[in-house]
């Protein structure tokens, strides 16, 4: 949306529904989805803060969206960035050809909170580290896409991309069908099928395939039992599985079952107390050395968190060359390490113009926005900085593009972000979508949950010419399937 | 399926099934203490509550005096009282949401929505004129969750796990509330009308007053009574009913679980027998009460054999 130019043709549907519907029936959806939401118990836990303790994250039923041929490029792109990390985690622990070629400084690494050492030397089943990333991206342009960030690690949030277009589908049947929108519904199969091609060298047959979840206090609980139930497959949590001759055995009622694959939500620190934590109550004792001998898969790999350091982000494009010897479709947000000299004057002279942000944070918290900053917080800032600079990066804040959104007073602009999610199992696979973001402040640039951030459906749409006899895009068989739950 | 799952699944049923058990207790001595010259008077009506309520001890431990008030916080609101029917809500949810995956979405609704309105009444549901109107609603939430799970769930191994709980819980209970009120069927009687009203309270407790019509064709007698609550195969809340159902679906378990068979399933066995075979003459002859506390030891080792066959993996 653009204040001078008025609506984007990709809006010109939703429009006319509001034009002709207005907006009190936009707010009647607004509290249908939300107690939609409510029933089916699509929370998101946030504890120790007071109040309810099983929040909903709130949601805005005007769409995000993209044209299939802006998705196309997206998707090249996202392909391209997520082969660059997998290689280079495998380098990391494998020969660091990268260090030895002198593209990223070796105390970069070796001296990185999220370089895993047990993982050295180790090479997982089919050289596989991330078998699932979501790279939030941003817009500034018709045709800018800047990476924010990677995660690697455990990234959540894809429950919300399929509850969302569920709503959608049954809040606005018409409105979706008069669109050509891309499906999404199939991403557990995709999953599932990434998780079958990780299986161990020694699983003989039908590989069985688990979560592991850390509990139901963990905000993402509801996401962990929501793929679980989608894939058909066990939400397991530590204590529910052991580990005896290096194989990984659930506790069933009819006794131990082997298990081939975990798709893990528990962070590395907390998978095994033999190897990580020693205090850790989540993980399995001996499951690190199940999976260094070939017994279970753990996806994602312990130790990919290292390719998603915010440190590490400004070598990412450099990885791209490296690794694959082409040119990143995706742009990097110009980042400034100020544990570099150079960098760190820079972000001290220009703190009203950059957003700071903490190297190993996350959840938008302990970040300073520059130009929406008081004079004391930017000079709070500075101290932090000068004091302990390796904790710090900035980066400019970009002219980030806004969507039309419900707010109090009508529709209005809002800043958003999009986590896709790009599955690597033999093959790069992506849904095309992914998780909408939206500040719901007004002005505000943080979309997280934890910050006042809201959620919309997005949509991919067909802007190609119409084929015959399917200009209107049903659910598809894979969402069929979705029905029952 | 995993061993927590099905734990979580059969103390889900468990503590729903005692959320209602423990209304329809309530109920039965709200209407017996509001009635004059009681055998023990109204106090021993609310001790006795707290006797098959199991929450006894933990009443004592708080050094409150037995009166109403304190009994009916004590079972209905009480965060202290584990047993109490906000913490059985609470506690059903609980392990409902720990396994949401295993509930059909009735059945979570049913649950959820209990839980959200449990959190909405709790503050006035004590009150005189709201508490039967509290009571009624446990019940009718407690008929729907079995109704929800009855009509929606898979009939696999989840479904095996809920129904024992259920019925171990409902076995356990009617045994309980009959015990509550042996001096009424078994002791000497201090007035006629009142233990009338003994018996027709404890029969509306369990839904059973016009059923023991239908099956005796005749006034109400103590030793019929009993006769209805524990041998009787028609009325659903009798122990012999509860067991039955207990027995086969270990069995069932047992198919589904490669053939896995043990302690349980020769317990539930040996009681359903005995059960079977019972006469009521007999019992009475050997005493209620005894008869009684050694059935609900019986209970207690049943549950602790499913627990740890199937329940701690």
């Amino acid at each position: 949306m653009n204040a001078e130019t008025g609506v984007r043709p990709a809006y010109q549907g939703i429009a006319a529904w509001i034009a002709q519907h207005g907006l009190a029936a936009l707010a009647t959806k607004r509290g249908e989805a939300e107690a939609l939401f409510r029933r089916v118990g699509i929370t998101f836990a946030v504890y120790g803060e007071g109040g309810d303790p099983e929040r909903l994250i709130p949601f805005d039923v005007i769409p995000r969206i993209l044209a299939k041929s802006e998705w196309d490029r997206l998707a090249r792109g996202l392909t391209q960035r997520v082969k660059a990390l997998n290689a280079f985690i495998g380098d990391v622990y494998g020969g660091q050809e990268i260090v030895r070629a002198g593209r990223i400084p070796a105390a970069l690494i070796a001296q990185n909170e999220a370089y895993c050492r047990p993982m050295e030397g180790f090479r997982p089943p089919a050289g596989v580290f991330t078998h699932i990333s979501g790279i939030d991206l941003v817009r500034t342009g018709a045709d800018d896409f800047y990476v924010l960030e990677d995660n690697c690690r455990t990234p959540s949030g894809v429950s919300y991309m399929l509850e969302n277009r569920e709503a959608m589908l049954r809040l606005f049947p018409g409105l979706c069908s008069d669109h050509r929108l891309a499906p999404v519904g199939h991403y557990p199969e995709e999953l599932l099928e990434t998780l079958k091609e990780a299986a161990p060298p020694n699983c003989k047959g039908a590989p069985r395939v688990a979560i592991l979840t850390p509990g139901h206090f963990n905000s993402a609980y509801y996401e962990h039992c929501f793929l679980a139930d989608e894939m058909g497959v066990e939400v397991v949590e530590g204590a529910d599985l052991f580990v005896e001759d290096d194989i990984v055995f659930m506790r069933t009622t009819a006794g131990p079952k082997r298990v081939d694959v975990l798709y893990r939500r528990v962070d590395d620190d907390y998978l095994d107390p033999r190897v990580f934590k020693p205090e850790s109550m989540l993980g399995v004792p001996g499951i690190f050395a199940a999976y260094r001998a070939g017994n279970v898969t753990l996806a994602n790999a312990p130790g990919a968190g290292i390719a998603d350091d915010k440190a590490i982000y400004p070598f990412v494009p450099e990885m791209i060359r490296f690794y694959l010897g082409e040119e990143p479709l995706l742009q990097n947000v110009p980042t400034f390490l100020c544990e570099r000299d150079q960098d760190r004057a820079y972000v001290l002279d220009n703190l009203d113009k950059l957003v700071v942000k903490l190297a190993r944070g996350s959840g938008g918290y302990g970040m300073l926005v520059g130009p929406h900053a008081t004079a004391a917080q930017r000079a709070e800032f500075a101290q932090r900085i000068k004091a302990k600079p390796q904790d710090y990066i900035a980066q400019p804040t970009l002219a980030l593009s806004t969507v039309p959104t419900l707010a109090e007073a009508g529709i209005a602009p809002r800043h958003v972000d999009l986590r896709p999610y790009v599955l690597m199992g033999k093959d790069v696979r992506i849904v095309p979508g992914g998780l909408t973001r939206v500040a719901l402040r007004e002005g505000s640039l943080v979309v997280n949950s934890s910050q006042g951030g809201g959620t919309k459906d997005t949509w991919v749409v067909d802007d190609g010419p119409a084929k015959p006899g399917l200009g209107v895009v049903d659910d598809g068989p894979a969402q069929s399937q979705r029905q029952g739950g | 399926m995993l061993s927590r799952t099905a734990d979580s699944l059969f103390w889900m049923g468990r503590y729903t099934e005692r959320a209602g058990n423990i209304a329809r207790g309530m109920q039965v001595a709200l209407r017996m203490a509001g009635l004059a010259g009681s055998l023990g008077g109204a106090q021993d009506e609310w001790r006795g509550l707290l006797v098959s309520a199991g929450a006894e001890h933990g009443f004592r431990d708080t050094g409150r005096a037995v009166t109403a008030d304190a009994v009916i916080r004590w079972l209905a609101l009480d965060a202290e009282n584990p047993s109490s029917i906000a913490n059985c809500l609470e506690a059903a949810r609980r392990n409902g949401r720990a396994v949401r995956t295993a509930l059909t979405v009735d059945m979570w609704e049913a649950l959820n929505d209990t839980w959200r309105e449990m959190r909405a009444r709790a503050g006035s549901a004590a009150e005189q004129d709201a508490l039967p109107g509290f009571l009624d609603w446990v019940r009718a939430r407690t008929l729907l969750f079995n109704g929800a799970a009855a009509d929606t769930m898979l009939r696999n191994e989840g479904w095996l796990f809920v129904h024992l709980g259920v019925m171990l819980e409902r076995a356990d209970n009617t045994a309980r509330l009959l015990d509550a009120k042996h001096p009424a069927l078994a002791g000497p009687r201090a007035d006629g009308a009142v233990a009338y009203a003994e018996w027709q309270a404890l029969l509306r407790s369990v839904s059973a007053l016009r059923a023991f019509q239908w099956v005796y064709h005749t006034r109400l007698q103590p030793d019929l009574v009993a006769d209805l609550l524990l041998f009787r195969q028609e009325l659903p809340r009798s122990l012999v009913s509860c067991h039955s159902r207990l027995r086969s679906a270990l069995e069932a378990i047992a198919e589904a679980t490669g053939g896995r068979r043990g302690e349980p399933q020769r317990i539930a066995a040996e009681i359903h027998d005995r059960l079977a075979k019972g006469r009521i003459e007999d019992v009475m002859a050997h005493g209620l009460h005894d008869w009684l506390t050694a059935q609900i030891d019986r209970n207690i080792e049943l549950g602790n054999a499913i627990q740890a066959l199937y329940l701690n993996g």
